[in-house]
């Protein structure tokens, strides 16, 4: 059959009023996209980039087990600063996981069937953000083989969580969002798994992917159940994620420290996760479409959208800043008032707040003009500002509160030792390799949702 | 696979199947089936079709009712792990609060409300559906490995009341399929 030979070549940008390129029907739809996954060769670069995310993990494991064999005085913690990369990482990843959760349900339930594309891709960037997010509380608890403890497990010693403690709140609330966002990638994956189990030609490979898409067939009458409980799974997840970062926030603002203890933190903290991780999508995808020729499936309409969110929700956290250094000076508190004039000139870090000011406030602006925002170059570039913005961000929430709080005999200057910084960049060496094996061994856009979006006159080619 | 009837019987059959080649073509070969009085029939696609769910009244499912199940479920189980720890088995005095002080178990019953509910939407969802089954006799037609994805099935199950081989196979022939062929049970 012709159906087999068929591929599509790619590598052409689509700038039409559609959604995916015309070159696109049902049949290509399925080729293109499970070939990527059933194709028997793979590409030496293929081999480099999980070469290097591997590199990453390497340096990870050493770092995570030096850390267990000496403690976390191998950090730069100390009083004051009890809280460093750590956190920073922890609501890092946290908040780059977001964007995942927000394009697969949220603009699911707005009916934005652009999202049909990037959605795959963006559940799975969660999936591994909040891996790499979870391992930072638990190593900086200190006795990581006694992180347990964290749940309300039964024990001889009568000793439960604190329930009134936002820390408690955020293990249930991480471990929640991990997997709830397991759930709805895994069961939009269903029906593609049954396309890979049709079309494998390797009997092993047939049996795994039958296994994994549960038998799969396709009826109306199971359909019907599944859409409703994907929708239903969406409508759940779009207040989960809201609450996640809420919670991460009440870390901070249910505490007493100046910087710390403020209203404006929760949807500030949700609006910039979602601007971080709108921004980590873009990372991701700009390279991927060109690499694998998907211009016609993730076009540059797709990009120009991911720019627009990324534009309005970096205006919700200039307004966050805004509001800090507001109610710093309209509370008339000498503690909140000296906190906002050292962060700003006189402490020891007021560089990282210009330049979080240079990433996250200036850089944005020039999403205002079209061509920029469809220059996927261009917008290569601003997202890694963008994610460079972001963690100063929480370096600057983090640390220049804790360095100088009420105490002046105990302040003191934070930074970051080479085993801090080794377990940061093994995170992000983790993360790419998880996306590279994720690239080559699944369906990395869903088929069956990308053929619903198909329009009508062309699936009958 | 045959049933029992000794080896010389005739296969059992599951139904006929009808391959169709895009929406507008099995959606109106649905109709025409359902107008003509079958009852029992599965339409197989490779996304769904609205108006399939349509044609054979499948908009009513329980699985919302479930996933509400499962989640007044979690926010019950959230509230009274909380309770049980702090008013129960270990009360501690923390600066004069009371032990039931609900209003902060709140994220917590939450978190476990979404949790259980999700749960259930997967699992409701698979079971209902009588999945995982990797084997249905379906899969023996050769071609129905096309219906996950470019091409739709209908099928007019043996169970019907109104099915007979070669009439139901001749109504099927007549709705301008690209294939008919007999699902072997």
């Amino acid at each position: 059959m012709s159906q087999q030979v068929r591929t599509i070549q790619g590598g052409q940008e689509y700038t039409g009023p559609g959604v995916v390129g015309p070159e696109y029907d049902n049949t290509t739809v399925t080729e293109k996209i499970s070939n990527l996954v059933l194709r028997k060769d793979t590409e030496l670069s293929w081999f480099a980039g999980v070469a290097i995310g591997a590199f990453g993990g390497l340096i990870l494991l050493v770092s995570v087990t030096y850390l267990v064999l000496i403690g976390t005085g191998i950090w730069g913690l100390n009083v004051p600063v009890g809280w460093g990369f750590a956190i920073i990482n922890f609501v890092w990843w946290i908040g780059i996981g977001h964007a995942g959760t927000l394009i697969s349900a949220i603009l699911h339930l707005m009916q934005q069937s652009w999202r049909n594309s990037i959605n795959r891709f963006a559940e799975a960037m969660t999936i591994f953000a909040v891996m790499c997010a979870g391992m930072f509380p638990l190593l900086h608890v200190g006795r990581p083989w006694l992180a347990y403890w964290l749940m309300p497990l039964p024990n001889t010693m009568a000793l439960w969580p604190q329930w009134r403690s936002p820390l408690v709140w955020d293990v249930f609330a991480v471990s929640t969002y991990f997997t709830v966002s397991l759930i709805f990638w895994y069961m939009g994956m269903i029906p593609d798994l049954g396309t890979l189990r049709d079309r494998a030609t390797n009997p092993y490979l047939r049996q795994l992917f039958g296994l994994l898409s549960m038998g799969w067939r396709g009826a109306t009458s199971h359909w019907a159940r599944y859409e409703k409980a994907y929708l239903i799974l969406a409508g759940l997840s779009t207040p989960l994620v809201l609450s996640v970062h809420s919670v991460v926030s009440f870390d901070f603002a249910v505490s007493l420290v100046p910087g710390w203890h403020t209203t404006v933190f929760p949807p500030y903290f949700v609006a910039g996760a979602v601007y971080a991780g709108f921004a980590m999508v873009l990372t991701c995808t700009i390279p991927v479409r060109k690499y694998y020729g998907l211009e016609g499936l993730i076009t540059i309409r797709h990009l120009e959208n991911m720019a627009k969110v990324t534009l309005a929700t970096g205006y919700i956290v200039i307004y966050g800043y805004a509001m800090e250094a507001f109610i710093s000076w309209y509370s008339a508190s000498p503690y909140e008032g000296f906190m906002m004039w050292n962060r700003m000139w006189s402490g020891p870090y007021w560089w990282s707040y210009w330049m979080l000011l240079f990433c996250n406030a200036f850089s944005i602006q020039f999403l205002w003009f079209k061509k920029l925002r469809r220059s996927p170059i261009f917008l290569w570039f601003l997202s890694l500002i963008v994610g460079v913005g972001m963690w100063l961000e929480r370096f600057v929430i983090v640390v220049t509160s804790l360095a100088r709080d009420y105490l002046p005999s105990s302040w003191d200057v934070y930074s970051g030792t080479v085993w801090d910084w080794s377990l940061y960049i093994g995170t992000i060496g983790f993360f790419i390799m998880m996306m590279f094996l994720f690239i080559r061994f699944l369906p990395i856009i869903p088929m069956s949702e990308m053929k619903m979006i198909l329009p009508r006159s062309k699936k009958a080619e | 696979m045959s049933h029992g009837n000794g080896s010389s019987a005739e296969p059992q059959l599951h139904g006929i199947m009808a391959e169709f080649e895009d929406e507008e073509a099995i959606i109106s070969a649905t109709q025409q089936a359902v107008d003509a009085g079958y009852k029992k029939m599965e339409t197989y696609t490779p996304y769904p079709l609205e108006e399939l769910m349509d044609i054979l009244h499948l908009h009513k499912n329980k699985v919302a009712l479930v996933i509400l199940i499962g989640g007044i479920f979690g926010c019950i189980v959230g509230f009274f792990m909380q309770y049980y720890a702090s008013v129960i088995h270990y009360p501690i005095n923390v600066g004069g609060r009371p032990f039931n002080s609900w209003p902060a178990f709140v994220p917590v019953m939450f978190e476990c409300t979404i949790l259980f509910a999700a749960l259930s939407a997967i699992v409701g969802m698979l079971t209902m559906n009588g999945l995982p089954r990797p084997h249905h006799p379906v899969f023996n037609v050769e071609r129905f490995k096309y219906a996950s994805q470019d091409r739709f099935f209908l099928c007019i199950e043996s169970d019907d009341p109104k099915f007979e081989i070669t009439e139901t196979k001749q109504f099927l022939e007549n709705l301008n399929p690209h294939e008919v062929s007999e699902v072997e049970e």
